[in-house]
């Protein structure tokens, strides 16, 4: 029976559990390997036309509001967290806790994306949204659109792998529920820990670039 | 007794007959085989279109189709054929099938992610069709900004988020392979004891799993360009149309060695086989295999000579291409040298690594050329660059997987092809696609811009030689989709190893067991371990 127990959780095609577990481990690695190259793009974008429009980036960040940012990169950094504790939970068994700290980073997380609704109704209000609705006072509107496509498409992607990782969450909170896990098998929560920090990350490097350059320039 | 005799007739082919068996499979080699089922309908798709172009070029007016028509067709057979043919053909079907048997493993490291790719390939693929459906795309396959982004009055948005979709299912396949290689292989088996194809996919999966989510972001910004406001390309509002290109190319460049180094993996495999020797250098081809993918990153900028990037950046762009070189002549000789004594067994897995090698080495050769800037200013977007990638595409990629798939088709289905009607569309490949492609290199030196669906009278000659060679090419073609058909139910048995090659795969039944090997096979030395002439002489 516990040998049962202990060979349950590997799939057919592995020899045992570690094996698993580095298997998959090894494949979140590469996939966010795959996702900076994916975000790659756009940072690569933002560079060249901050280089480019130094003075129409200035301009824009002006608009940013700072306050919300600042409010959700607080946010993000306490559900990391959180999201650390819950794995650590995980990997010593207790159910309870881990449960309720992936919940809690699931709340984070809404709570980031409701502050980012909040910002984004703000800037299709001022008309800030690029296009043909788009207004900017000054000589410097055309680079500001610019500005504000990569906001709105960095910005958006990010929002997006945020609710892929609410819903990896609701998932990891029934499977810790349930008692899937225990301190020999815990490797997904661990590996959602792993997608989660990456998606904070970036965001770690998106606040500076879109709302702090009057700070640096 | 009967019951082992039961037993060992379970196959993954008659291991579950129905649909549902089918569609909803973890079997690498069942995902192998609807990929199969998959590309063949696109290359036919993107077969149609290159025949309907080839027609139109008979003469040299408009006759079939006009303008409009003509942009369409050739866009589609791009899109199709790259990215729905030639990018799946060898790691899906051929990488799925043999890299979990090639390396002792009972499957890949994440069998469902491996159907889920298939899905995403097919809806990608099934979103094209749409476009194709609903009145094509008229962009070229490279879909440069502001035409695609603003001008263009075709179904753009839909073909992007075609090859978005499409291209997760190139990324999550090289993952998959990826983290196999690393973590599937049988005990003993390190990684210098691994095979050439082995070696080539994984490095082809690095360019997959590194380039195409530059693809993917690209093609997601031009779609919102497209739906929205946004306007990161768009110049009318202070957007970098070359930024387009640089991002495009740092995918699209390294997608050509997606297409080619699979097949440089086949050949590796059939030269050793057919020529029963150890690979010459093997530590040096497998290790060009890597730096043809690392390499492959640093070039893109040659396709962008003529587009307004400075001197500099197109000189140092130059320089690494003909880096590129290097790595693959290293693969050309060593395969020579393999040959050289080897005791030869020319059946037509081995005249298709020929007609690779020769094929290659045109198509390489002539790509310096075009990695020469001075020279790539006449050619730009002349026949000559059609011909040139044709020659690496088709010539070798086309080639390779056609070779790799007389190989392995008795271990696939358990017979074996026709040999004389193989050794025939052989001749007939050979013969068509070279008189399809080596006119077209004159005409583009003449002067002939691609892409057009008129051309001066003086061009006609070798546009009808051209066009007599497509036709040929096609009915080559053909005739394996005939014979493989007829092979299915009439081929001869096959055996476990009717070529007597080395390599795991060849040790387990033909068609394999669902679980591939019976026993985990150890691996206690270096692959292509064939007996010396002496040793051959002596028995």
């Amino acid at each position: 029976m516990p040998d049962h127990a202990m060979t349950a959780a590997v799939a057919h095609q592995f020899d045992d559990r570690d094996q698993q577990k580095e298997a998959g481990t090894l494949g979140m690695w590469l996939f966010l390997g795959t996702e900076i190259l994916f975000f790659g793009g756009l940072f690569i974008a933002y560079c060249v036309y901050r280089i480019k429009f130094p003075a129409g980036f200035a301009a824009a960040n002006e608009m940013m509001d700072v306050t919300l940012g600042g409010l959700n990169t607080g946010v993000l950094l306490l559900s990391s967290l959180t999201m650390a504790l819950a794995v650590r939970s995980a990997q010593l068994g207790k159910r309870v806790s881990s449960f309720t700290l992936i919940l809690v980073t699931m709340l984070f997380g809404l709570a980031f994306l409701g502050v980012k609704g909040i910002e984004y109704y703000h800037k299709f209000a001022e008309g800030l949204f690029p296009g043909e609705g788009f207004r900017f006072e000054g000589s410097l509107s055309r680079q500001a659109e610019v500005f504000f496509s990569l906001y709105f498409m960095m910005t958006g992607l990010h929002a997006l792998h945020m609710i892929v990782g609410i819903g990896i969450m609701i998932v990891m909170a029934v499977m810790t529920w349930r008692g899937r896990f225990s301190p020999q098998y815990y490797s997904p929560v661990e590996i959602a820990g792993l997608y989660w920090h990456f998606v904070d990350i970036i965001w770690i490097f998106l606040f500076p670039l879109l709302y702090l350059i009057h700070v640096h320039t | 007794m009967n019951t082992d005799a039961a037993a060992a007739d379970v196959n993954y082919l008659n291991n579950g007959r129905t649909i549902r068996s089918w569609l909803l499979t973890t079997d690498h080699k069942r995902i192998a085989l609807l990929y199969l089922g998959s590309i063949i309908l696109f290359f036919f798709v993107g077969g149609f279109f290159a025949l309907m172009m080839r027609l139109e070029l008979l003469s040299p007016d408009g006759d079939l189709v006009q303008a409009d028509t003509y942009n369409k067709l050739f866009t589609m057979h791009g899109i199709v054929m790259i990215f729905f043919f030639l990018i799946p053909s060898i790691p899906a079907v051929l990488g799925n099938f043999l890299i979990p048997m090639m390396i002792g493993a009972r499957d890949l490291a994440f069998p469902k992610l491996n159907l889920l790719s298939w899905y995403v390939f097919i809806l990608g693929g099934s979103i094209s069709i749409y476009v194709l459906a609903a009145g094509g795309l008229d962009t070229g396959w490279t879909f440069y900004a502001p035409f695609s982004t603003t001008y263009s009055t075709t179904k753009v948005a839909p073909a992007m988020l075609g090859i978005f979709i499409t291209g997760f299912s190139s990324i999550l396949t090289g993952l998959n392979f990826m983290i196999t290689v690393h973590k599937m292989r049988a005990p003993g088996l390190t990684w210098f004891r691994l095979p050439l194809f082995v070696w080539s996919i994984y490095a082809t999966s690095l360019v997959m799993v590194l380039g195409t989510p530059v693809l993917a972001i690209t093609t997601l910004m031009v779609f919102f360009e497209r739906m929205t406001g946004i306007g990161i390309f768009n110049p009318a509002i202070g957007g970098d149309p070359l930024l387009f290109q640089h991002l495009f190319w740092f995918y699209s460049h390294p997608a050509v060695y997606i297409m080619v180094l699979p097949s440089m993996g086949v050949v590796s495999e059939l030269v050793a086989t057919f020529a029963r020797k150890q690979i010459f250098g093997y530590r040096f081809v497998a290790a060009a295999s890597m730096a043809i993918a690392v390499y492959g990153f640093l070039v893109w900028g040659h396709h962008m000579f003529v587009s307004g990037q400075s001197v500099y950046a197109g000189m140092i762009f130059s320089i690494l291409s003909y880096l590129v070189a290097i790595p693959s002549a290293v693969k050309v000789f060593n395969w020579t040298a393999t040959l050289y004594k080897g005791r030869i067994w020319l059946q037509t897995p081995l005249l298709y690594a020929f007609g690779f090698i020769g094929l290659f080495t045109i198509g390489g050769l002539t790509g310096l050329f075009l990695a020469a800037m001075a020279v790539d200013v006449h050619l730009t977007d002349t026949y000559f660059v059609v011909a040139h990638f044709h020659y690496i595409m088709v010539g070798g990629a086309v080639m390779g997987f056609l070779g790799g798939l007389h190989y392995w088709w008795p271990k696939i289905t358990g017979r074996m092809y026709p040999e004389g009607w193989a050794r025939f569309s052989v001749l007939v490949l050979f013969v068509g696609f070279n008189l399809t492609f080596f006119p077209q290199f004159l005409l583009g030196y003449l002067g002939m811009p691609r892409r057009y669906y008129h051309y001066p009278p003086e061009f006609q000659v070798l546009n009808v030689l051209s066009t007599a060679g497509a036709s040929i090419l096609g009915i080559g073609y053909l005739l394996p989709m005939i014979y493989f058909a007829w092979s299915l139910k009439k081929g001869k048995l096959a055996g476990a190893n009717p070529w007597g090659a080395s390599g795991l795969e060849w040790q387990t039944p033909s068609p394999p067991p669902t679980e591939n090997f019976p026993v985990t096979p150890a691996v206690v030395e270096e692959p292509y371990q064939y007996p010396s002439e002496e040793e051959v002489a002596r028995a």
